[in-house]
């Protein structure tokens, strides 16, 4: 595993889920996690966890569509822990529907959350980084915002969104050594499929080239490795762990 | 220090070029080689050295050092 002693990685969305995942793989690899998310109640229950385990873990609540209180948080972190070496943007919602059902405010909620919240989130630890010279940005996208999904056009259109702003941002931070990438998750195993049934998840992993659905620490792992220096000549690039699913 | 060796020891700073060259006339872009990126690092330094904020719309209005020296003094005098 990379060791990531004295950096300090920012993780939006990671009280539950996928975040929460890559959370605990960077604090397992000696990090200082910073979780950031809106649930105050499952933030405490994370980092008192991370604690727990004799890691370096932080929380904080915040809404990543509030670019003001991103803005403070982040020159309140920086203040305090002296740098952000790593952002990954994986705060996000799905509001589904078909397109004749959906409603606006389920377009505005998801296109917000997802996208603009990263639009904001890179912005302000942009400045941090840029003083630094260097940094990593990770955007979680999704195999649906390749391929797009039937019942997913807001959230398709929200993934599909940052996989474009990634490839922008790379080419405009790469000047100052901040690589931005993003990942791009097929079926994983987290509460949101939990309740998938049986029959359900056989048909999913049919369309699996490898046969199963994915974990949250094989989406964790591909992060630490675009955080860490081993991926240094990476930027600007869409990852997918989807057991093959989208492959080209 | 006054204006004038701070926002020049900015611009070695942030831009790497000799002393001799940071002359008034001096374009940030043209003669000192900055790029948009740098230009608006240059800003955001001025900002935090100075305490104060420089709109967007006033960006056009620093793009040689002199000018820069000059709006600077101008919003500090």
């Amino acid at each position: 595993m990379h060791d990531f002693s004295d950096k300090i990685v920012l993780i939006t969305g990671a009280a539950r889920g996928i975040g929460k995942a890559i959370a605990e793989r960077f604090a397992q690899a000696n990090a200082t996690v910073l979780i950031l998310d809106l649930n105050r109640e499952a933030i405490d229950h994370t980092v008192s966890e991370l604690q727990g385990a004799g890691h370096q873990a932080f929380g904080y609540e915040a809404n990543v569509t509030d670019a003001r209180a991103i803005e403070e948080l982040f020159t309140a972190v920086v203040k305090e822990h002296g740098k952000i070496d790593v952002l990954i943007n994986n705060a996000g919602i799905t509001r589904d529907n078909l397109m004749l059902r959906m409603k606006e405010e389920d377009w505005d909620l998801v296109l917000n959350i997802n996208l603009k919240g990263a639009f904001i989130c890179t912005q302000k630890v942009f400045k941090h980084m840029m003083k630094a010279r260097v940094g990593s940005i990770i955007n979680i996208s999704s195999v649906i915002g390749l391929m797009g999904n039937a019942g997913q056009a807001n959230y398709a259109a929200s993934k599909g969104g940052m996989i474009a702003f990634t490839k922008s941002c790379a080419k405009e931070f790469a000047g100052r050594n901040i690589r931005v990438n993003a990942v791009a998750p097929g079926f994983i195993e987290t509460e949101m499929t939990a309740t998938l049934s049986d029959e359900i998840r056989a048909e999913y992993a049919k369309v699996i080239p490898l046969n199963k659905m994915g974990s949250p620490q094989d989406v964790a792992k591909l992060c630490m490795f675009l955080a860490s220096d081993e991926s240094e000549y990476i930027t600007g690039q869409t990852i997918a762990v989807d057991g093959g699913l989208t492959m080209q | 220090m006054d204006i004038e060796a701070k926002v020049k020891q900015i611009v070695m700073d942030k831009l790497g070029v000799e002393e001799a060259q940071i002359v008034p006339a001096a374009n940030f872009i043209e003669d000192l080689r900055a790029d948009s990126l740098d230009t608006v690092e240059l800003v955001m330094a001025f900002e935090d050295e100075f305490g104060l904020t420089i709109p967007d719309e006033d960006q056009d209005r620093l793009r040689t050092v002199g000018q820069a020296i000059d709006y600077l003094k101008e919003k500090l005098g």
